[in-house]
């Protein structure tokens, strides 16, 4: 089993030599030829306005917590289903249970506007 | 046939009767091992290549007008070109970057789309490795993507970049759910996460079985590699060009290079898990898996060819509101039915009625209360373009 | 002899990034490091022969809490600016706290008597963790949707407070 996973970490350090060697061949064939104004910050071809930091809504943080708790959900359903032709009815009932308490959370996510991204 | 289908397999053996002269077991199986590797990412780059070529000709053609048709015959050497710019242009770093990061950002970014390759069975038993959780790999490297788009769009020091960034880890996070729910339901049926398994329990195609969990994870996976008719963080209209807008050169090639490779991922995933894989009557293993998969492509490559961009709200609220209890759905009347016949052991027929007959109840609760909450929704959506006028959202 | 290599190369992996949290100048590099701490236990579960563990980890620690984690400190200060000072004024107290716990641990890990299982880890895990959550452990795994739900609200509560 572990002779599956060494190939994966020699996969993965081939498709990360990829990205690499990819750049290094474009580093040594283009041109190099800095400028000031080349090298602002590209704002629509017009001078920065403002600072460059924006106060980011608390939505974002939101959709990312109630997908941690999803993600959860699906980490206990994964067991579930592959061991499911090996058991009963009641699996499907503890389940359902399981699962309507964490739709009550997203029915309270939902009522409450916390899924609205305003 | 038999000679076509096992062709790869013989290839292999031969390699390794080669090596297996002059080197230890261990050395053998890391030869191997690197071989595969390497054919892999061959495949991943040049059909990278192809798909770009494949993408303007047939969005071209959707369009009324021909695509690309002057280099090369049929416009076939044009990635090549495409790619041969790439390398030459010249890389603009904007002065503030912080120079780790934004370096970084691009090369993490291409891991994840390459590594997807390495459990999807291109025929029988020519899968790079059969992990048992093979399934569950795959969704672990999808949700690794998320990191490269933030370094990129963080380490660029550019507000839009960063409002790109965030936008589109918001939205890689809420449609990575429908995503995973929709699954499964085929992995209740198959019985186990690996994928070569998944293909060899298709006496019927998932498809057929399951075809609500077909289309919600197309939709989502189209969602996830942010193709259109999702592809607002990098939007050239919408806010620059998002988290790669200061990127130039082969920098910038990455990006694509890693959506490409997802996109063809995502269709090899697809056909492997609901239209059978591999399997086929009479032509060779691979040849059907490569059919299925550029039939996905093409879908793929007719939704971004037809279909307008979705406003960010709409796209949040698909995502969770639509979805996501769509797939729960789903996942309980999948279990339920196979509760009352076990797949494993009745045939096909009487397993494809099953399962119609509660897909048929699904998509009746579905039509039920999408006509209840109609004329709910076109109030909701009045009010919302009503008040914010043409300024939707941040 | 290989998984030996292999277990110190993952280790010294995770250790390097769990470093580089604490001597990154910006919060947001220090977040990068965390992540390479979490796929290097990964790693250390995928050698422990658990690799439905190191997948869980990988989807729920890099896909969702490292998310989580940047989305807070992007919210919470000015993302932009590098100055984290080096030494904070506690550092005197914080690093004798930290020899103390570090000589506590080896202490615990060299003298206390750890049993060792002769057992094989079994092949097929997966379905083995389904039994076991639907058979013998159904109440810890409601209880656990229940934990999940009020998590959820509290943080949906919280967070929305204007």
């Amino acid at each position: 089993m572990l002779r599956d996973y060494a190939f994966i970490l020699i996969f993965s350090a081939i498709a990360l030599s990829v990205p690499i060697l990819g750049l290094s061949i474009a580093w040594l064939l283009r041109p190099k030829k800095p400028g000031k104004i080349k090298n602002a910050t590209y704002e629509c071809g017009l001078e920065t306005f403002g600072e460059t930091w924006v106060q980011f809504k608390v939505q974002y943080y939101i959709y990312a917590l109630i997908f941690v708790i999803f993600d959860i959900e699906t980490v206990f359903l994964y067991p579930w289903a592959v061991a499911y032709n090996k058991l009963g009815l009641f699996a499907l009932v503890e389940m359902f249970i399981f699962i309507a308490i964490l739709v009550v959370g997203l029915l309270y996510a939902w009522r409450t506007d916390a899924l609205e991204w305003v | 046939m038999q000679f076509l289908d096992n062709l790869f397999l013989n290839i292999s053996q031969v390699i390794r009767n080669l090596v297996g002269g002059f080197l230890p077991d261990w050395g053998v199986e890391v030869v191997m091992m690197t071989v595969a590797a390497a054919v892999l990412v061959v495949i991943a780059v040049v059909t990278m290549m192809f798909l770009t070529w494949m993408e303007r000709k047939v969005v071209g053609r959707i369009q009324d007008r021909l695509g690309p048709n002057r280099v090369g015959p049929f416009g076939l050497m044009q990635p090549i070109a495409d790619m041969v710019k790439m390398f030459i242009k010249e890389d603009i770093t904007p002065r503030e970057a912080n120079r780790w990061v934004y370096n970084l950002g691009p090369i993490v970014v291409v891991p994840p789309a390459i590594l997807a390759l390495a459990v999807i069975p291109f025929g029988r038993g020519l899968s790079g490795a059969d992990l048992s959780i093979g399934w569950l790999y795959l969704a672990a490297v999808a949700s690794t993507s998320v990191i490269g788009i933030f370094m990129a769009g963080w380490g660029s020091r550019n507000k839009y970049a960063l409002l790109g960034a965030m936008r589109a880890a918001a939205q890689i996070v809420s449609y990575e759910i429908p995503q995973v729910l929709s699954v499964v339901g085929v992995i209740l049926i198959a019985g186990s996460l690996s994928m070569q398994r998944i293909v060899e329990a298709q006496n019927v195609w998932f498809v057929f079985l399951q075809p609500v969990a077909f289309i919600i994870f197309l939709i989502a996976s189209v969602a996830e590699i942010e193709r259109s008719p999702f592809d607002l963080p990098e939007a050239e209209s919408e806010i620059i060009a998002g988290y790669h807008t200061e990127y130039s050169g082969l920098k910038f090639g990455m990006f694509f290079l890693a959506e490409y490779i997802s996109t063809f991922a995502v269709s090899a995933i697809g056909a492997t898990m609901f239209l059978g894989g591999w399997r086929g009557p009479v032509l060779p293993g691979w040849i059907w898996f490569l059919a299925k998969t550029y039939l996905l492509v093409f879908v793929v490559l007719w939704l971004r060819g037809t279909l307008p961009r979705i406003r960010v709200d709409q796209l949040m609220n698909f995502a969770w509101k639509v979805l996501v209890p769509l797939a729960l759905a789903n996942l309980l009347v999948a279990g339920l039915i196979a509760a009352i016949i076990n797949p494993a052991e009745t045939p096909g027929f009487w397993t494809f009625i099953g399962f119609l007959l509660g897909n048929l109840l699904l998509i009746a609760a579905v039509v039920m209360v999408g006509v209840l909450r109609a004329p709910e929704m076109e109030a909701s959506e009045a009010a919302v373009v009503g008040a914010k006028g043409a300024l939707a959202g941040q | 002899m290989i998984t030996q290599i292999a277990f110190i190369g993952i280790a010294l992996l995770t250790l390097a990034g769990a470093i580089g949290v604490v001597l990154a100048r910006s919060v947001f590099v220090s977040a990068l490091f965390l992540i390479l701490s979490f796929v290097g236990v990964s790693g250390i579960y995928v050698l422990l022969e658990a690799p439905f563990l190191a997948g869980v980890q990988l989807l729920v620690y890099v896909g969702a809490v490292a998310v989580l984690i940047i989305f807070a400190v992007m919210l919470t200060r000015d993302m932009m600016s590098e100055e984290t000072p080096f030494l904070n004024r506690q550092w005197g107290c914080g690093g004798v706290m930290a020899a103390v716990l570090f000589v506590l641990l080896l202490l615990i890990g060299f003298i206390a008597d750890w049993p060792v299982s002769s057992a094989k880890p079994p092949e097929d895990t997966i379905s083995a963790l389904g039994e076991a959550l639907m058979g013998k452990y159904v109440l810890p795994f409601e209880v656990a949707s229940v934990f999940l739900l009020v998590a959820l609200i509290g943080a949906i509560v919280v967070a929305r407070e204007r």
